[in-house]
This record gives structure tokens, sequence and C-alpha cells, in this order.
């Protein structure tokens, strides 16, 4: 982190893994005002991996996200206005409120949507690179998905065909060793995900995934290698996600310890750190990113408040093709 | 007359929480598997603080492999066990979709009836808290249509306590769907609640104007639009279809025979659903008895949506029950 350039783009991954918390902390108060409602799952804790990532994607490549995707959709752009409108409700916001937290879609971005069926994305990802391969487009899909989308089905079905067919997709596993309450070790026989990968022939790696350096410098390795024609990569960040999994949980399964353990290497923590010991960069900085980030929140909510509620006459658009789509 | 016996407050998740531990209790071929069933208590808490009475064979934490756990379930029930399987939701059974149609309902008949699948699936089922078109669909319906397994909608205290164990006794598989607004529900029960039978319909508000048939946790706006058109002086009938195949005609018959008149809600889709085979069979049983046409009301024909106003316009709603009722009572 010499150079300027590696420091300035050092800042904006502090500040974009700082908006994430922050809106973060912010949705968390609004779904106790009942502002939010649905199912909320909160990505504190694996910033990182997200803002990591998805420094190493261009914007014509595609993203397949979970139902913990309000990171991941930050991170890629998606306005944080719209992501606040959709958690709303409203008709402003990305999916028009049609679906929630965990199905933010922006065509835009080419963020082909949080998907609430644990691997359900996998497949999908197969088949937007496919589409992108015969097309002889030369892009990524970066599907992200968690340690316990691993158990499915569809993983197993979907390395096979993208090794198999050489599809250029990023498999992004973000293991934060819990699927809602069922620890890694109840749930793996064999709990080294990227083994998985070599054992489908694709290239597979792990790294700290608390560590948004290394994970950028990771997922920077994982897309240029896909970007040669080498076929398929799996990425393994291993990481925490601080919060419950979803606020209706009581955190049963695991001890106050083990939490307080892995706070210890909060990734904005560890980023700042680096940046202060690097010097250049001080308290005053983090000030004022922390009231950047403040306003940008601030202005989502407000966004989301002046949203509007669609009419109900339009309950069943878009359930198939208007002419006007078409 | 008979002596009352003593009643315990309790709550829809209890009482299948009761169930479970009894036939845990009373059989030893019962056990209980499904995703975060174990350490974490359930996904809808209805086997908390069994892991730590049963021990981690008998409430056994499954990975996120829906079509292995029920196929395992299937393989275990022909295997001599008496599994309980629990698949988080309705939408998630669609991953084991294939096991269930292709396995568990087939084997006893293309094996010439040599082997059979004593399995329990239960499930949760339904929309009504801004979950979104990937877990609030009511797909019970959809099920119905397969030969070979029972399907059971425990609406009512009794029947969550009670439907267990007979369907465990069935020689064949059974799947229990668990409305997820009904979890919270509370009530009494007879502190000795017993076993229910799950072969029969049930009519839990009588009247002569019309019948209204439901299930599930539709079957509570029924009965609420019971109430308030009795106060408008229409008498409705209300009928909980409890098990929705086999479908039981003869209660429903038996009440047209009776009001002359048929409107069924269901939180499914209007389409091919559960309310156009009742609606058939109307037809095809009591044509002659109906005063004018069979009425439905049940979900808009859209994925559930998330925002709560567009949710509650797509599920049947106590008014929208009241006014079909209002219309075909005065129509005839
Ligand atoms: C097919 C399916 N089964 C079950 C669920 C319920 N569920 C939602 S999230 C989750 C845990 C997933 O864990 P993981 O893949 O590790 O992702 P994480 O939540 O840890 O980010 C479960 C069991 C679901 N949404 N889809
Ligand atoms: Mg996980």
């Amino acid at each position: 982190m010499n150079s300027t350039i590696d420091r300035e783009h050092a800042i904006d991954q502090l500040r974009m893994m700082l908006l994430i918390r922050r809106f973060e902390e912010k949705s968390a108060e609004l779904y106790s005002a009942s502002k939010i409602r649905g199912f909320l799952h909160l990505y504190i804790g694996e910033e990182a991996v997200a803002v990591g990532v998805m420094a190493s994607l261009a914007p014509e490549d595609g993203v397949v996200a979970t139902y913990r995707e309000h990171g991941q959709a930050l991170a890629r752009g998606v306005s944080a206005n719209r992501i606040m409108a959709e958690m709303y409700g409203k008709q402003e916001g990305c999916s028009r409120g049609r679906g929630g937290s965990m199905h933010i879609f922006d065509a835009a971005t080419r963020f082909y949507g949080g998907n609430a069926i644990v691997a359900g994305g996998i497949p999908l990802a197969v088949g937007l690179a496919l589409a992108e391969m015969m097309r002889g487009c030369n892009t990524v899909t970066c599907c992200f998905f968690g340690d316990g989308a691993v158990a499915e089905g569809y993983f197993h079905e979907s390395m096979n065909l993208a090794a198999l067919w050489k599809l250029p997709v990023l498999f992004l596993c973000e293991n934060n060793l819990y699927a809602m309450g069922t620890a890694i070790r109840y749930t793996q026989a064999a709990p080294d995900i990227a083994a998985k990968g070599a054992a489908y022939g694709m290239k597979a790696t792990a790294v700290d995934g608390m560590d948004v350096v290394a994970v950028e410098g990771a997922a920077r390795a994982a897309a240029d290698h896909i970007r040669k024609g080498n076929g398929p990569y799996l990425l393994e960040c291993r990481t925490y996600r601080f919060r419950p999994h979803s606020m209706f949980d009581t955190e049963l399964y695991r001890t106050r310890d083990e939490v307080n353990q892995w706070k210890k290497r909060d990734p904005i923590d560890l980023l700042a750190r680096r940046l202060y010991d690097t010097g250049g960069f001080n308290d005053q900085d983090m000030d004022v990113l922390e009231q950047s980030v403040a306003v940008e929140v601030e202005a989502a909510v407000a966004f989301a408040e002046a949203g509007t509620l669609e009419p109900v006459e339009d309950l069943t658009r878009f359930v198939n093709s208007e002419r006007s789509d078409a | 007359m008979s002596k009352q016996s003593a009643t315990v407050e309790t709550s829809y998740r209890e009482a299948l929480k009761e169930a479970i531990r009894e036939a845990m209790t009373r059989d030893e071929r019962v056990f209980l598997m499904g995703e975060d069933v174990g350490h974490y208590g359930g996904c809808y808490a209805v086997s908390k603080g069994l892991l730590a009475e049963f021990g981690p064979e008998r409430i056994r934490d499954t990975p996120l492999s829906e079509s292995a756990f029920v196929g395992a379930g299937i393989g275990a029930a022909l295997g001599g066990m008496r599994p309980i399987v629990e698949v988080m939701t309705v939408n998630f059974s669609l991953l084991a979709l294939d096991q269930i149609m292709n396995n568990a309902a087939t084997i006893r008949h293309m094996s010439g009836g040599q082997f059979n699948v004593p399995l329990v699936i239960r499930m949760a089922t339904g929309a009504g808290k801004q979950l979104a078109a990937q877990h609030a669909h009511s797909l019970e319906g959809w099920y119905a249509h397969i030969p070979g397994i029972r399907i059971l909608a425990p609406a009512t205290l009794e029947d969550a306590r009670g439907m267990l164990w007979p369907a465990l006794l069935d020689p064949d598989p059974v799947l229990i769907f668990e409305n997820n607004t009904l979890y919270n529900l509370e009530g009494t029960l007879p502190e000795n609640a017993v076993a229910v039978d799950i072969d029969k319909a049930k009519v839990m508000h009588t009247g002569n104007d019309l019948t209204i048939i439901s299930y599930s946790a539709s079957l509570f706006k029924c009965l609420d639009a019971a109430k308030a058109l009795s106060r408008e002086g229409v008498e409705a009938e209300v009928i909980d279809l409890r098990t929705l195949r086999p479908l039981d005609d003869a209660t429903y018959l038996a009440s047209i025979a009776k009001t002359h008149r048929a409107l069924i809600v269901d939180e499914g889709w209007r389409s091919g659903g559960i309310s156009a085979e009742i609606s058939a069979r109307i037809m095809e049983q009591a044509f002659y008895e109906l005063d004018i046409p069979v009425e439905r009301v049940c979900s808009a024909e859209v994925p559930i949506p998330y925002a709560r106003h567009l949710e509650e316009a797509a599920l049947p709603q106590v008014d929208t029950i009241i006014a079909a009722a209002k219309r075909m009572v005065s129509h005839g």
C-alpha cells in the first residue's frame, strides 16, 4: 500500500465496507421499527468478501447473489436508495417492492438477484456463463453462495457442468462456518470446501475472508484465470457473520466468546489499522468517511420514506411479459 | 354427563412438539430429521429442546440437502424405521419433489405391494409474513394431486396435537402441512389430548344459508367471516377439510344438500388447484343440489409479493370471503 493509487483504492474499499456496515445497522433498526419486514439477513462481519470480490469484476461481468446480499449489491454498485426502498416495499425499490431484502435485482449492474433458495442461484450462474461463452463475450459470471449451499445437489451438479464445459464462472463461497444454526462440522464430512473444486477438476483456492486486500488479490487471480479461458474457479472466502442468521435467531448454537474472538478480526478494523500503520491516514480521515457514509445512509432512508406504494391494481403485473416489454 | 377433563394452555407450536415427543417416546423407531431441527431448535422452534431430551441419534440435524435427506427418510422407512422428516417450507420441498413423487408415492405400487413407505414429512406452508415469492407459497394442493400419499393440513390445536400419531401409523407416506401463520396460535387442549381421526372433514360452524369449504389458516378467516355474516342474518356453515388427500367428499356434500350453495376458500392459486378439484366433485356429485354456481376465493395468480399491501391483496381475506358469501346468498 505504498503508491497513492493503492492508498486511494484502499480508502475506497474501507468506505464501501463502512457503508455496508452502517447501512445494515440502520436496516436492523428499521426492522425493529417495523419499516422493514420479512426476513432480513445481515452481512455484518463479512464485508471484506463482497468488497474484495467486486473490485475484481468489470461492469460487463455478471453477478448472482444470495439472500444475504445487501453487501453484495452495494459493493456491486446497486444504489443504496433503491435497495432501501425495496426493503420498504416501495415501487421505487430495485425490484419494485415485490422482492424485499432477499430479492434485490438490478439489470444495470448485471446483478441477477438475491436468491432465497439456498444454492438455487448456482445453476443459474452456470447458464449465464454458458450464454456469455456462446455469444463470444469474454466475461466472468460471479456466483455467491454459502457453506451451507455446498451440501446441495445443485452445487455438485453445477461444479461438474461448469468444469466439463469450461465455463467462465467464479464460484464464490462465503464460508462463515454456519448454515443458519448448524455448524459446518455437523454438515460436511470433508469440510475443506476448496478441495471439492479440485475434485471436480477446476482450480480452487481458499483465502482469509476477513482481509479485503487478500480477498481482492485472490479474486483478481481467479478472474484472470477465468478470462484467459481456463474455465471455472472456486474461491472459498473464510469469514464469519457477527450478527444472528436473521432477525429471528436466538443463537443457541454458538457462544458469545466465539463471536467475540472473530470480532477481533473485524474486516473494517483490519483495513483501517493497516492504513493507520502505513501513515497518511488518521482519525480525522476516518471521521470524514463515517460522515460521508452517514449521509448516504440517511439519504437512502429518506428516499425510501418518500417512496410510494405500487397501486394494488398492478398486483398481477410482471407475471407475464407485457407487450411493451417484448 | 361425562366429567370435564383438565385442560392446558398451549400453542400450535407446542402442540406439534408434544406430538413429536409422544411419538418418540411411544415408538423407538420414530426419529426426527431435517435442517436445523437440533442445535438451532427448529426453524419455527417446533423441536426446541428435543435434542437435549432425545440426543443427536434421534434428533438429526441434516446438511442442506433436501433431496438427499427426504430420500434417506424414504429409505429409512423402507428399512423399518418410522422417520419424521421436517422440510423447512414447502418451497424448499421442491428440491425433494422427485423423491416424494417418484419414490415415496410410487414404491408400494411399483413393487406390486411388496414394499411400503411409512414416512411422515412435515413442512411449513403459506404466506402472510412478507417473505416473498420463494418462501410463501401454498403448494399442498399440488401435492394432493399425487396418488399414493396422504395430505394433512392441521388448522386447529387439536389437529396439530393429534394428527402426527395416526400419520405415523399409516403404512404409506403422509405429508403434514403447517401454515406458517399458525405456529403462534394459542388456546387450550385437554391435558390428555389424543390422536384424532385423519379421514374426515369437520363442520366448524353450522348454518343453513351457504357452505364455506376451507382448510388450514384460511379456515380462521372463514370463521371470522361466518361470525360477521351471522350478525347480518346470513348463516354460513364452515367446513375444515383437514385432509386434502383423500378428500372427504361426504361431509361437504351433506352440507351442500342442506345449504344449496358452495363457496371454496383456498390460499393456493385458483387454476388447477384443490379448489378446482372440489368444485369439480361438487359438480359431479351434487349438481342438482346447487341453487347457484360454486364460487371460489383463492390467491391471486401471482408469485407472492413482498410489499405488505400487495401480499394482502394477493391472499383471500375476510372481506373478500364475506363479499362472495353475500353475493351468493342474494343471488338465489
Ligand atoms: C433450499 C433451501 N433450504 C433451506 C432454506 C432455509 N435457509 C435459509 S438460509 C439457510 C442457511 C444457509 O447457509 P449458508 O449457505 O452457509 O449461507 P449463510 O446464511 O451462512 O450466508 C437455510 C437453511 C432455504 N432458504 N433454501
Ligand atoms: Mg454459512
